[in-house]
């Protein structure tokens, strides 16, 4: 029997389409937690890399990942974990930075805080507080149309 | 590492629903969360090193308080908000330089840890340096419930930089780091620094722990005790 195995493309083109479980409208590709894909022999081996060492998604992150996959019909599936080098929101794809905005959260900036409002585009922006609803968010308030936003922390 | 980043994580926890403000709430909860999960890494890894099928788990919820190594710092009650600011700051200031020690570390493992946890504690330094100044140079009861909060702690400082046998780094060299960021945040938040160096010792030995560590852990430990065979 000759078995045919999808392409590392394949894969990633798969991957693509998994959203993140708290941001739903960016991929986990977008993300940059997905390091890494390839075959090794008859299994295929994905690479994800944590966003916080603490964040309660990274296991539902795994169960997606897995549950897309197995989908595409890959039975033989390893999940590796690397924590070096960390995860950084450098790795954020342009399209998930500009998903984010559309979405009303603010992208990280390497300045340390958002560059403008994600709901009017004004730059008189100030922090509340710099944890938010998610280990990667921080509280922002736009002091124009004082709406408060969320703003993807930059590490 | 994972002691402390273990003992720290719960005692933060506590304040969860009680802080003084919801963003406060949020932002202890937040750093509790980070330090479990370096907590996660730190014991997982030690578990597997010690090759007896034991897992991070069982490190934090099946030893005594006699096996744990943490700093007596971080077991301190947090008593008031300012004191557990207080707490965060001296620690923040610590860890970030034993973390940056590590990175450097010959183990590629321990240095992969302190690579992830260097980010995270960076921010936990910013935010907590923020907070003391604030509050030191802020009105005049929160002055003196910082200096009152200083003069409480500074008597644990003093462990963190004693050297034992099981040290990861050496851990001397890294009073110079510590004292450079808190010197110029304390001078800033118009806080003194309290003249005496004298330094309470047995926590990250393990040989005196203070009463306060049993308290924590009894509750932190009586649920995966009671029900050995639970899962969640």
């Amino acid at each position: 029997m000759v078995t045919t195995r999808p392409s590392v493309d394949d894969v990633w083109s798969w991957l693509v389409n998994v959203p993140d479980p708290e941001i739903p409208v960016i991929s986990l590709v977008d993300l940059g937690v997905i390091r890494g894909v390839e075959w090794q022999d008859e299994t295929l081996v994905v690479t994800v890399t944590p966003t916080y060492s603490g964040c309660p998604a990274t296991a539902i992150i795994n169960m997606e990942i897995e549950a897309a996959l197995r989908a595409k019909g890959i039975e033989n599936l390893s999940l590796k974990r690397q924590i070096a080098p960390p995860w950084t929101t450098d790795w954020m794809s342009k399209a998930g930075r500009a998903k984010l905005e559309t979405y009303g959260i603010a992208p990280p900036q390497p300045a340390g805080g958002p560059s403008r409002c994600p709901h009017c585009q004004s730059t008189a922006v100030e922090k509340i507080s710099q944890f938010g609803s998610t280990p990667c968010k921080a509280q922002w308030r736009c002091t124009d149309c004082l709406e408060p936003f969320d703003y993807f922390k930059c590490i | 590492m994972g002691d402390n980043t273990l003992v720290l994580g719960q005692r933060l926890s506590e304040w969860c629903g009680h802080a003084p403000a919801l963003e406060e709430d949020i932002a202890m909860a937040n750093t509790a969360l980070d330090l479990i999960g370096q907590t996660q890494l730190w014991l997982g890894l030690a578990a597997e090193r010690k090759g007896q099928g034991h897992s991070a788990d069982d490190l934090a919820y099946h030893r005594d308080a006699w096996d744990f190594r943490n700093l007596l710092l971080v077991e301190q009650p947090n008593r008031d908000f300012g004191v557990t600011m207080m707490r965060q700051f001296l620690f923040d200031c610590w860890h970030l330089e034993a973390l940056k020690a590590l990175t450097a570390h010959a183990d590629a493992e321990i240095s992969a840890i302190a690579q992830k946890s260097v980010k995270e504690v960076t921010y936990h330094r910013e935010r907590s340096t923020d907070t003391v100044i604030a509050l030191g140079d802020g009105t005049e009861q929160s002055h003196k419930k910082m200096q009152a909060a200083l003069d409480r702690l500074w008597p644990y400082v003093g462990e963190m930089f004693t050297a034992d046998d099981d040290d990861l780094m050496d851990v001397a060299a890294l009073r110079p780091g510590f004292d450079a960021h808190v010197m110029a945040s304390l001078t800033e938040a118009t806080l003194t620094r309290p003249d005496s160096d004298f330094a309470h010792q047995g926590g990250k030995t393990g040989a005196r722990h203070s009463e306060h560590l049993g308290h924590m852990l009894a509750t932190m430990q009586s649920l995966p005790r009671s029900y050995p065979d639970a899962k969640w």
